[in-house]
């Protein structure tokens, strides 16, 4: 079993996160790997440790520090990193970002066949969801998002889906990209060992050029989208705090009738 | 232009945000409802009509809709001449337009507050980083895409209410990999899911499980129950009631937070309503940084009496 697991590398969600040029702005200082990765790094891992063999390699798109990201997944556990990064992919959007990842995917099988992609659920920055549906298009491979719970075996992957009306059970054959939900598990801690290895792991970096992708079908220029502005927003103003002396219920009613709101 | 609209529907229903969807479609051109599933009844066409759509285009799918692949090969065929294409924001509309888009090369925002016509070009508002940042976003791509958060619009009817044509697509569908083993209907709770409420009352760890008065307050102000991560993890309330990033995120005209202490990933859920209230026993919890009215107290002493308060008010 050989499974590839996306990382990203996101500002962290205590830091002051900013825009600039219409993208997020991304430090080495307060970038981490995404929250929500962990659950799919962890996913990867159990499924090779039951089978008792494989592979799980954790891969990034970014710039130069987007390798931090690769590396928090070795300190989890993840046997190889591989970071792609080219100044051209730089404002692209989910599906310039899938048609790089698809390629990487394809560059990793050549060695050895890939049997799956692992996701999270979603990037704590960016938060839209789409890409392991874009990336599974892009592959043509089946495609089982939002897995709270997931099991392979004989060729075959099945998931559990916790939608608001209906809780699915849906299988489909290997190979397949699998967004897994922050239900689906507990993600491990980092071990020492593997804190000290990850600082040594060599990383290979990939550019467009060494995966096949021609520069123009990526980057801002392909983008479909564009952020035209981005500001922070301002505080609520006249923020009421009382401390409750025994009123303080009737004075919570009265604000809100006041308010129209009760 | 015409301007789609993916209707939202429940038990034959109409949803609320799918007449939210169409008013805001009305600032951009002409609505044409799009309905998925089994057909439509003549009570919800000619609502849909009466919210400016003229007509109702109706794919017969059934359950195959599930199918985000399937979903959205229908869509294109019932779209092929709309240039806008709206649908409700939800996880698995997510899926659905993203297959859209790779069918159609449509650019695509989600999780968006809004949309106008800017020069020819649809532009988008939203609001970013846990609800920090409002983002504009231009989609340059010939057609669009846009994803509506609920409770963003207000829905209003048409001012020359017509009636809707009913039009049945011919869809061909494509194969799928995945194989949709069983589907368990999730029970719903009577009155409005917690994604659509104009009212969220929200309990986390100060409740210590107990929701009689989270509930109550709820019912009372005509509202859903939500819940902090804490709570849903600690099983004292079923995850669909949990509000953060990665559950539902909502955006009521007020969110009432009680005994929750707003980590970032809640706020990120919730930050973007309208009026925000809490009732906390720790005076540093961040929920009291962005919230207007908040009470440093115990919620089992603020609850009933602001209930008894609102109560004797509206006898009187």
């Amino acid at each position: 079993m050989r499974i590839l697991v996306t990382v990203k590398h996101t500002p962290d969600l205590q830091s002051q996160r900013s825009f600039t040029d219409g993208t997020v702005t991304r430090t080495a200082d307060d970038g981490t790997m995404n929250e929500l990765d962990e659950n799919a790094v962890e996913a990867a891992l159990q499924i090779v440790e039951a089978a008792g063999e494989g592979e799980v390699v954790a891969l990034t798109v970014g710039g130069p520090d987007a390798v931090a990201a690769v590396r928090k997944a070795l300190q989890l556990g993840a046997h190889k990193g591989v970071h792609v990064s080219d100044e051209a992919i730089a404002g692209s959007d989910v599906f310039g970002t899938a048609t790089v990842i698809a390629a990487a995917v394809r560059k990793v099988a050549e060695e050895q066949q890939v049997d799956l992609v692992i996701t999270g659920m979603a990037a704590l920055d960016g938060l839209t969801s789409m890409l392991p549906t874009a990336l599974a298009a892009e592959l043509d491979w089946s495609q089982l998002t939002l897995a709270s719970a997931l099991t392979v075996g004989d060729g075959e992957a099945t998931i559990e889906r916790h939608l608001p009306d209906a809780h699915e059970t849906v299988s489909a054959p290997l190979p397949a990209v699998v967004s897994v939900t922050d239900e689906a598990n507990k993600p491990r801690y980092p071990n020492f060992k593997l804190i000290m290895a990850a600082r040594k792991a060599e990383i290979p970096v990939w550019t467009l050029a060494d995966l096949g992708v021609d520069a123009s079908a990526v980057g801002a220029s392909a983008s479909r989208t564009t952020v035209v502005d981005a500001s922070e927003r301002p505080p609520r103003e006249n923020r009421v705090t009382v401390t409750d002396t025994g009123d303080a219920g009737t004075q919570l009613a009265d604000f809100l009738i006041e308010k129209g709101l009760a | 232009m015409s301007v789609a609209v993916l209707i939202d529907h429940r038990s034959g229903d109409v949803t609320r945000p799918s007449l939210e969807a169409l008013t805001l479609a009305r600032g951009l051109g002409s609505p044409v409802a799009v309905w998925l599933g089994d057909a439509p009844s003549a009570d919800a066409v000619a609502q849909l009509g009466e919210y400016g759509a003229a007509e109702v285009r109706v794919a017969e799918v059934g359950d195959e809709a599930r199918h985000p692949a399937k979903a959205a090969a229908a869509i294109a065929t019932a779209t092929e001449d709309s240039s806008v294409v709206i649908v409700i924001s939800t996880f698995v509309t997510k899926e659905i337009v993203t297959r859209l888009a790779v069918l159609t090369g449509a650019g695509v925002v989600v999780d968006a507050a809004g949309a106008e016509l800017v020069d020819g070009k649809v532009e988008t508002f939203q609001t970013v980083f846990a609800a920090t940042w409002n983002v504009r976003t231009r989609i340059d791509a010939e057609r669009a895409i846009v994803g509506v958060r609920p409770n963003t619009t207000q829905a209003s009817p048409a001012e020359a209410p017509g009636a809707a044509t009913v039009v049945a697509v011919a869809v061909e569908l494509p194969e799928a990999r995945e194989r949709i083993v069983s589907v368990e209907p999730v029970p719903q709770e009577d009155g409005v899911p917690l994604s659509e409420a104009p009212v969220v009352v929200s309990g986390g760890r100060g409740t210590g499980g107990d929701y009689t008065l989270v509930a109550e307050f709820a019912e009372l102000l005509g509202g859903a129950v939500g819940a902090s991560r804490d709570a849903t993890d600690e099983g004292w309330i079923s995850h669909e009631h949990m509000v953060g990033q990665t559950g539902t995120t909502v955006t009521p005209a007020l969110y009432v937070a009680c005994g929750i202490s707003g980590a970032v990933h809640h706020r990120g859920g919730m930050q973007a309503s309208g009026t925000i209230v809490c009732i906390n026993m720790d005076p540093d919890a961040p929920i009291f940084e962005i919230s207007d009215f908040g009470v440093v107290g115990s919620l089992f002493d603020v609850i009933p009496q602001a209930i008894e308060r609102i109560k004797a008010r509206r006898a009187g």
